[in-house]
């Protein structure tokens, strides 16, 4: 067996020994814990208060919109952080580089606000 | 804790005027845009055809210049090694553009008759040429599979764009689940080749291939095969072919039009330029499992169109059983094999992109039932014809481009001594041709005073049509010039 695959065994050992370990908890739990139901007990869990309506609820479409302009931005920030703490480094080249990136994210922020994206209607 | 050192940032040399059809492109589509967002009515779907014609037709003149380039000096390669200038590279590049100009001429009229946003489609169309060119030059696996990814992205939402449609939705979801799934095969077998090989870049992956004899090669293996899945998936060769007739035939036409031509031709790219090129030292492990491909796709394409009652399912299979024929080409595992498979995908790309121009100029796409153009032939005597050309070149009749592409592709099998796969594809033309003379028959054969269809023509429909005929017939009675061409655009890889 190659040093590759040994690797993964171990990693493959791990899950087992996981696995083992959770059901064996879970299992001794169930032989010895006492079971009374009753239908105050029964009613989904939501943060002790008696949950109010169906499971049914509609959302807005509006978050969605939100969330992807959220994520856009969101992903921005991961990629300038380690350009900024390493700015001298990359010099003129990555100054650029960084302005054409915003450039284009900018084009889409005002993309989606001239479509009225924006407007919480 | 080592100090950080302040050490000079020198990135790898970027050779930009390679890089400029992209980016010509991707400017394009960013223009269209940001005047779409500040004009104050609706862009007009002039503006955004001619912008997009005017960006294909620059790209083009820049990948002239390339073309030259590279017969002067010799296939090169940019960006440490991960974009390669070679024939192959320019020959898509220019294959793609003139399948982007050739989708944005028949969306013009039905982006109008269908009522839909001209500047997003259009430039959604930019951005995917622009992916599927960096997916046909890529030396690097990682910068295909991003090109991969522009150019699928681009697709699914233009499916979708229809959205007054519930199957233009389905469609778009199930390309899009299936998509999604396919390019996890291929991430894992650029995992797996980057395991085996100890690099994702191509250059570096063939000068180890060719050095290093493996004591056990199922890591390599088992990655040639993801890869296979994964791009098989993308071409539409059965047995992973599944979505294609149902994402067909819910798609728009211009958008089916540009899935079936270009989204196949820059996975046949990928697909050649990994396995012919890269992993060309161990063409004995590979080449059986693609002849099988071969066979496969080829009879359940031919088989199946003949079952279809719709124009568009039937296209469908037919192109299902196209991507059978460039596999054969891509199983002999030659240079000769290699150029057949370009010559055939050139004028399979004009084939394709003619024949859905009619489709979409039929009327609506909810469903486009055989019945839809029976007496085609009667009430619009010029356009019968022309769909009759395109479709006996999809067959293989002589003197049209088909005929010399099976020619090519046959000739590739037979010099590679695999006799069977030539036989499956010749018996699996026959099958083939049946499927479209039933087309051409319903046009032609009907009862008297029937009254034929009347399709919504606009004049950038008459002009594809009339190129992609054009070309047909050119092609096939002067092959010369493309097939020059298809030779010179082998793969190469060079370090750059």
């Amino acid at each position: 067996m190659s040093e590759l695959l040994r690797s993964y065994l171990t990693v493959g050992i791990f899950g087992v020994a996981a696995i083992a370990m959770a059901g064996a908890m879970l299992t001794i739990a169930r032989i010895l814990r006492p079971s009374r139901p009753t239908r105050q007990k029964l009613i989904a869990y939501e943060s002790g208060v008696d949950p109010v309506g169906g499971d049914w609820a509609q959302s807005q479409i509006r978050y969605y919109v939100f969330a992807v302009l959220f994520v856009l931005f969101d992903v921005e920030a991961v990629f300038i952080f380690p350009w900024a703490t390493r700015l001298e480094v990359y010099g003129v080249f990555g100054l650029v580089e960084m302005a054409i990136f915003i450039f284009i994210l900018l084009l889409g922020l005002f993309y989606a606000w001239r479509k009225g994206v924006l407007r919480w209607v | 804790m080592g100090s950080l050192q302040l050490v000079g940032f020198v990135g790898p040399s970027v050779n930009w005027w390679a890089l400029l059809p992209q980016i010509i492109l991707l400017g394009a589509a960013l223009a269209v845009l940001l005047v779409s967002a500040l004009a104050p009515q609706r862009a007009s779907t002039v503006f955004t055809t001619v912008t997009t014609l005017c960006a294909a037709l620059t790209s083009f003149v820049v990948a002239l210049g390339l073309w030259s380039d590279v017969k002067a000096d010799g296939p090169s390669s940019s960006i440490a090694s991960a974009f390669g200038v070679d024939g192959f590279s320019i020959f898509f590049t220019v294959l793609i553009l003139i399948g982007l100009a050739t989708t944005a001429l028949l969306s013009h009229g039905y982006l109008d008759r269908e009522e839909m946003d001209p500047p997003e489609f259009h430039a959604l169309l930019l951005c995917s040429a622009a992916g599927a060119i960096v997916m046909a030059s890529a030396n690097d696996l990682i910068v295909m599979f991003l090109g991969l990814e522009a150019l699928s992205i681009g697709i699914y939402v233009m499916i979708a764009m229809h959205h007054r449609r519930s199957e233009a939705r389905e469609s778009a979801i199930k390309y899009f689940v299936l998509g999604a799934f396919s390019s996890a095969f291929l991430l894992y077998g650029i995992a797996l080749t980057y395991g085996a090989t100890g690099s994702t870049n191509l250059v570096h992956i063939r000068s180890y291939l060719d050095a290093v004899v493996f004591q056990d090669q199922h890591l390599l293996m088992a990655a040639m095969a993801l890869l296979l899945v994964g791009l098989s998936f993308k071409v539409a060769a059965a047995p992973f072919h599944f979505w294609a007739p149902d994402v067909y035939q819910g798609a728009p036409s211009p958008v089916t039009g540009w899935m079936a031509s270009i989204a196949k031709a820059a996975g046949f790219a990928a697909l050649l330029r990994i396995f012919f090129a890269a992993f060309a030292s161990h063409d004995v492990d590979w080449a059986p499992i693609v002849g099988a491909l071969a066979v496969i796709t080829l009879v359940i394409g031919s088989v199946m169109a003949i079952l279809q009652t719709d124009i568009k399912r039937m296209l469908a299979f037919s192109s299902v059983s196209h991507a059978g024929y460039v596999l054969v080409a891509v199983h002999s595992a030659s240079a000769t094999g290699t150029s057949a498979a370009l010559f055939y995908l050139f004028t399979y790309t004009l084939m394709v992109l003619g024949s859905f121009a009619i489709v979409g100029a039929m009327g609506p796409d909810d469903e486009h039932p055989l019945s839809r153009y029976t007496g085609l032939g009667r009430s619009r005597p010029v356009i019968a014809i022309g769909f009759t050309v395109l479709l006996l070149a999809q067959a293989g009749i002589p003197t049209t481009s088909g005929f010399i592409a099976k020619f090519q592709v046959i000739a590739a099998a037979v010099e590679s001594e695999s006799y069977f796969i030539a036989g499956v594809s010749m018996v699996t033309a026959v099958i083939g041709a049946f499927m479209y003379l039933r087309i051409v028959m319903a046009m032609y054969v009907v009862d008297e005073g029937e009254e034929g269809p009347r399709p919504i023509w606009h004049w950038t429909t008459s002009v594809v049509v009339l190129a992609a005929v054009g070309f047909t017939i050119i092609v096939g009675l002067v092959p010369q010039f493309l097939i020059e061409f298809a030779r010179d655009a082998v793969p190469v890889l060079v370090r750059g």
